[in-house]
């Protein structure tokens, strides 16, 4: 079951990644960017993280896609055209990329006995709520930093209205 | 049961095809978008780990990533904005005040 979830969404995820990376217009991208998302939350609830799926579709693919597409189509932005830099980033891009891939893939694949014989035995099970073991960690260990974030989300509100107000 | 290394290849490829598009795309709201799909597949990484370890820490990991990702979002765009207020245009090329 685990399996055929990764494999359908897996593969769902990859295409809307390389849709996102062929498609010429920006609000094509950007809806691929939400297929992606859609299927990174459906292997997060696999995973067992049921709160991170639910804030996966509702944070990401509901508010920030949603910021993303109206500025798309605020600023009336077109299909992006051929430059000279772009040219260099071609030759640049692609294998830089493939090499940075080889060199995530290699140490993955060589680490992967190592992985499977470190199970250091935590408390996350699927016998507790998901959500109830992040609450507990969050509003405990982790209160500081929560508060912290917080006022960044305030400090990045008011930047966001400075920024984008009209110089009177 | 998936070996957790699936996903990490997984997550290795969606993040090199991030890396691909921020450095090929010329519109600066795509070049924007692909730092978003460099953050989720890293997300990815961090919950398979949370699952392969059993700890919750790295979904914690995963909740403060997404907070900062918002607020992140919310500058950029608002930058965005006011770049193409004062440029009238999206194209990274023609945006090289600080380049000669």
């Amino acid at each position: 079951m685990q399996l055929a979830l990764f494999i359908v969404f897996g593969a769902l995820a990859l295409g809307g990644a390389l849709n996102l990376l062929l498609q010429r217009h920006p609000i094509h991208s950007a809806l691929s960017l939400v297929v992606v998302m859609m299927s990174l939350a459906v292997l997060y609830w696999s995973l067992g993280a049921e709160f991170l799926a639910a804030a996966q579709v509702i944070v990401y693919s509901g508010a920030i896609m949603v910021l993303f597409v109206f500025v798309i189509m605020l600023l009336n932005a077109g299909k992006e055209e051929h430059t000279q830099g772009s040219r260099a980033a071609y030759t640049v891009g692609f294998p830089g990329a493939a090499a940075i891939f080889c060199l995530l893939s290699f140490v993955f694949l060589s680490e992967r006995d190592a992985m499977k014989a470190s199970d250091i035995g935590g408390d996350l099970s699927s016998a507790v709520d998901n959500i109830a073991q992040l609450s507990a960690m969050l509003f405990t260990r982790q209160l500081l930093p929560f508060e912290v974030t917080s006022v960044l989300i305030l400090v990045a509100i008011l930047g966001a209205v400075v920024l984008a107000r009209r110089e009177q | 049961m998936v070996p957790t290394a699936y996903y990490l290849i997984l997550a290795a490829m969606l993040f090199s095809i991030g890396i691909a598009a921020f450095l090929i795309k010329r519109n600066v709201i795509t070049i924007f978008i692909s730092i978003e799909l460099m953050l989720n597949a890293v997300n990815l990484t961090f919950v398979a780990f949370a699952h392969m370890w059993h700890q919750v820490s790295g979904q914690i990991f995963v909740f403060f990533v997404m907070v900062v990702a918002a607020a992140e979002a919310a500058v950029g765009l608002a930058i965005v904005l006011s770049i193409f207020r004062t440029r009238q245009t999206l194209n990274v090329d023609e945006i090289d005040l600080m380049k000669s």
